[in-house]
């Protein structure tokens, strides 16, 4: 009798072993340590009528160190920056390790890490077309803005890599370009 | 002294050769020039060259036009033919446009400006560097006939599955067959056994009887040792078993939900070798990862509409391209128009590496500072179709790694100080994070 109820809570338990899925998360011992008071990362809530913690900014606010881009994403706002838009950065600032870093994680999977068009998705003809920067007359301001805004099938990276990066990798992208017009 | 001239002989004769040769082949071909005039008038616009045109159409077209769809620009097949017919525009028209369109668009000329408005003002960029000859080629290209690529496509995938479904049944055939003739075995040594009886009975041999004995769980029971060794057999298998299930409460490892949207890791940062920071850029400056915004995605997708990798039963190029059509829907994409709905859906994605909420990890701490590659903990994600947890996130786990990771100091001024000191106290040259503090209760629990 007394094997047969220990023959019993073994079969329970494997049974509760095997129960455990991979789709489903699995049991908590104490969930209200485990799970957060505040709203987490990216979390669902009622708080907001669309039912999602990550909310956007009020019209017109201005995140603390971020300094509003006052040309247009348009031809004229392109050929502006072109013309007008020089880099912050003097020639101590500039770190090209870190410009290369970046430009090959955001960039040289299109562009090429030689910036010569070449880049893994051309090369699978994922993506095609993408110019050498040594056929286009690229300034630091018409980089920028291109990085800032996108143009044409290129999407903006503004959310990806912030103000002090993107000129990093501006001055990444014209010494490529001065390697390959050489 | 006769060689001079006999050489000047050979050439004349050769000269004379090749001079009628040179007329009949000019004969030829004004012949055939006037054939094919006579049978194709339309032929005499594709003198250019369609292979060539091909490479310079993708290295230098393809980011804003497709052939037979709209992208950034619209879709160029028989371009020609469809100015000429339309708006009665010849190719010289097309030379300017292709050459300096914003040049063209100033002058005031009409159908110029109607594509720009069209577009939204996307002015075309100008391409000065291609040749008269170039865009002929590139024309050349987009007046070549539409393949019928993807039916053959079609029937072969169907061909594959049916020849994989087959391998199937073959399977099957194969465990059947084993089956029936084990079945027959079985019976066979039934009857063996029948008949063997049989004859001896017909021969008068005795055969033993079976003697009622004491059943087998009567006599485990009735056996006081026995009982005591299994009980605590059991106790101790029973502990170790209900020990093993209470420590994996609360550890996810090898949890993989359903996502909304299939992401195929293994398509994205494996076939294609997109970096992980490319999406979760805020990996690389934030304590978390990060889900890309659906504008991530769009990067890439605007361009890339449809899948065209390797296939499986499973994963259908349709199913693949569902997926996408599932971005757009998400992202407000409408793709035929190439333009914003302003209709987007939050993705609802199912977080799978979640800490407990009295634990603190920093991703930028770990992925900048340190340097520790995204596999270290998350496993080979580029090989992974859906993706899945791959560490314990365990404490045990943590510190682990702690204990053996020598922290990254080069380059980094902030420990230089920290790490004198350190190394002295300890009389080691390279510091393990534990060594530095990684151990510390308050370095995640506060």
């Amino acid at each position: 009798m007394k094997s047969l109820i220990k023959i019993l809570a073994i079969a329970v338990v494997l049974v509760a072993v095997s129960c455990k899925k991979d789709t489903a998360p699995n049991y908590q011992f104490m969930p209200n340590m485990y799970e957060s008071v505040g709203y987490e990362t990216y979390s669902e809530s009622t708080a907001f009528r669309n039912g999602v913690e990550a909310q956007l900014p009020a019209e017109g606010s201005v995140a603390r160190g971020f300094i509003p881009f006052d040309i247009e994403n348009t031809t004229e706002g392109y050929e502006l920056a072109k013309a007008t838009l020089t880099s912050p950065l003097d020639s101590t600032q500039v770190d090209l390790e870190r410009g290369k870093a970046l430009y090959d994680i955001y960039c040289g999977i299109c562009h090429g890490n030689k910036g010569d068009g070449q880049g893994n998705l051309v090369k699978r003809e994922k993506i095609l077309g993408i110019p050498n920067y040594a056929d286009r007359e690229i300034t630091e301001g018409s980089t920028y803005h291109t990085i800032y805004y996108g143009k044409n099938a290129m999407g903006s990276y503004a959310n990806q890599i912030n103000e002090e990066e993107r000129w990093q990798v501006v001055s990444y992208v014209l010494k490529l370009r001065a390697d390959l017009v050489k | 002294m006769k060689k001079p001239y006999q050489s000047l002989e050979v050439n004349i004769t050769n000269n004379m050769k090749k001079v009628i040769h040179r007329k009949l082949s000019k004969n030829i071909l004004g012949l055939g020039l006037i054939i094919l005039l006579v049978f194709t008038a339309s032929l005499s616009a594709q003198e250019g060259d369609p292979a060539k045109g091909k490479s310079l159409f993708n290295a230098n077209c393809a980011a804003c036009h497709q052939l037979d769809k709209k992208m950034t620009g619209p879709a160029l097949r028989n371009v020609e033919a469809r100015l000429a017919d339309e708006q009665g525009l010849d190719r010289a028209w097309i030379y300017d446009w292709v050459h300096n369109s914003s040049g063209l668009i100033k002058s005031g000329d009409a159908y110029a400006n109607k594509v720009y408005n069209e577009y939204a003002g996307a002015a075309m960029t100008a391409f000065p560097q291609l040749s008269e000859k170039d865009i002929d080629d590139i024309l050349a290209y987009t007046a070549e006939v539409k393949k019928e690529a993807p039916t053959a496509v079609a029937a072969a995938g169907t061909g594959a599955e049916a020849g994989a479904t087959t391998g199937g049944v073959s399977n099957e055939l194969v465990l059947a067959a084993l089956a029936v003739l084990f079945a027959l075995l079985a019976v066979g040594l039934v009857l063996v056994n029948k008949t063997l009886r049989r004859f001896a009975e017909a021969q008068g041999v005795e055969l033993p009887e079976e003697t009622k004995r004491m059943p087998l769980w009567k006599a485990f029971v009735k056996n006081q040792f026995l009982m005591l060794v299994s009980a605590i057999f059991l106790l101790l298998a029973g502990a170790y078993f209900i020990y093993g299930y209470l420590m994996q409460v609360g550890i996810d490892q090898g949890y993989q939900p359903v996502q909304p949207i299939h992401f195929s890791h293994k398509i994205h940062a494996g076939d294609n070798g997109i970096d992980c920071k490319y999406c979760h850029s805020s990996a690389r400056v934030s304590k978390t990862s990060g889900i890309p915004s659906v504008n991530v995605c769009m990067n890439c997708h605007k361009s890339i509409y449809e899948y065209n990798g390797e296939t499986s039963a499973e994963y259908t190029k349709e199913f693949y391209d569902d997926q996408i059509k599932k971005l757009y829907a998400a992202a407000g994409w409408d793709d035929a128009n190439q333009k914003y709905t302003g209709d987007s859906q939050p993705v609802k994605w199912v977080r799978i590496h979640n800490l407990p909420d009295f634990v603190y990890f920093n991703h930028s701490q770990h992925v900048s500072v340190a340097g520790v590659e995204c596999q270290t903990c998350h496993g080979p994600v580029e090989t992974m179709e859906v993706m899945y947890q791959h560490a314990p996130l365990t404490m045990g786990w943590c510190i682990d790694c702690h204990r053996t990771t020598n922290v990254k100091v080069e380059d980094n001024a902030y420990y230089e100080k920290i790490h004198e000191e350190l190394s002295k106290k300890y009389g080691v040259e390279k510091l393990t994070a534990a060594q530095m503090g990684g151990l510390e209760c308050g370095k995640c629990h506060y």
